[in-house]
């Protein structure tokens, strides 16, 4: 799937407000989401900054995607556990995942490899986004965010959104 | 000045429906002691995220006042929120910062800002008007300047260390948040 069809597709959901911290393999989504004068894209400086701001778009009805690189899941637990899976508030991380099977740069693969079981470790559900089933897994991934109100991640490994 | 008059002087000068985010620790106790609201948004944890809720929020209701109650430790844990917010300037944005250069919640362990201003930092970080105050009265006439005025603002209050033993906040966090919610949308 192209980046334009993806953010179209998470649109389409009704989300509205994106705050993120960027990686290459989120570029072009990044980019679009820029560019669109229909949704607010926010560079945040840190991943649980982004987190912040989404939870506080959620408070002012707003729909939230935050942004991230798997790197920030783990700078991010805490605000996590501690905001979002607290006061139970919806919201998709849309996580890149630099280091999937051990092919990377070396300072990703161990948060590459620890991620799911971070994800796992806060009870965070995820969908792994692939290249013929995205569709399907993003209305997987809002109905449970819609029916259990927490945050759900949909990991992005590099080829998928093109 | 104490850290509780400072927040009695603040909820005071509150109308019914500006939304307020008040920081973990204290700040949150003794404002849902001193005036509690259904538009009180009180953290328990995720510190240092005060000002970044804040921003969400005043971004998404920009015909509200968002007013965010912090700390010097909680502004200090996430600086860069400063910047973001210099750069998205919202109008309808005040991050007051009540200042006792200490993590006086856990303690009283020292932090920077006895050296480091934070209005200073905001300032320079693209915040439209700053103030310090060092008194009730010049908070008080800092907060109505404020609130009759276009932002981002950011009010830096230096306190006292300490204070009376206030309980917790009594909600869950779901109910803080859906009441929060509610009144935000029934207004």
């Amino acid at each position: 799937m192209k980046a334009d069809e993806f953010c179209l597709l998470l649109k389409g959901y009704g989300f509205n407000f994106f705050a993120g911290v960027p990686c290459t393999i989120l570029k072009d989504i990044i980019g679009h989401l820029l560019n669109d004068r229909d949704v607010i894209y926010i560079t945040a400086t840190r991943e649980e900054e982004a987190i912040g701001i989404a939870t506080g778009a959620y408070l002012g009805g707003k729909k939230s995607v935050v942004l991230m690189q798997n790197s920030g899941i783990g700078n991010s637990m805490g605000a996590l556990g501690s905001l979002p899976l607290l006061y139970k508030v919806p919201m998709l991380l849309l996580v890149s995942w630099r280091g999937y099977r051990g092919k990377d740069a070396p300072e990703h693969l161990i948060m590459g490899e620890a991620m799911l079981k971070l994800l796992r470790s806060v009870g965070i559900p995820f969908q792994v986004l692939s290249q013929w089933g995205i569709e399907e897994e993003v209305s997987t991934a809002v109905r449970d965010m819609e029916k259990r109100q927490i945050p759900i991640a949909l990991l992005l490994r590099r080829g998928v959104i093109k | 000045m104490k850290r509780c008059e400072a927040i009695k002087a603040i909820a005071g000068l509150l109308k019914k429906d500006e939304p307020v985010i008040s920081a973990n620790g204290m700040i949150s106790r003794e404002m849902c002691a001193t005036r509690d609201r259904s538009h009180n948004f009180y953290m328990l944890g995720s510190m240092g995220l005060a000002s970044s809720i804040g921003l969400g929020l005043a971004l998404s209701v920009p015909n509200k006042k968002v007013i965010v109650i912090d700390g010097d430790g909680n502004v200090l844990m996430n600086l860069g929120s400063l910047t973001t917010i210099g750069k998205l300037c919202p109008k309808n944005l005040i991050h007051v910062v009540l200042d006792n250069e200490s993590h006086d919640s856990t303690g009283g362990q020292p932090t920077a800002s006895k050296i480091a201003k934070l209005e200073e930092i905001a300032k320079a970080s693209g915040f439209k008007t700053t103030r310090r105050a060092s008194s009730i009265e010049m908070l008080k006439e800092a907060m109505k300047e404020l609130l009759a005025s276009d932002g981002p603002s950011f009010l830096l209050a230096k306190v006292k260390r300490g204070g009376e033993p206030v309980p917790r906040v009594p909600y869950e966090p779901e109910v803080v948040k859906d009441r929060f919610k509610k009144a935000l949308f029934d207004d």
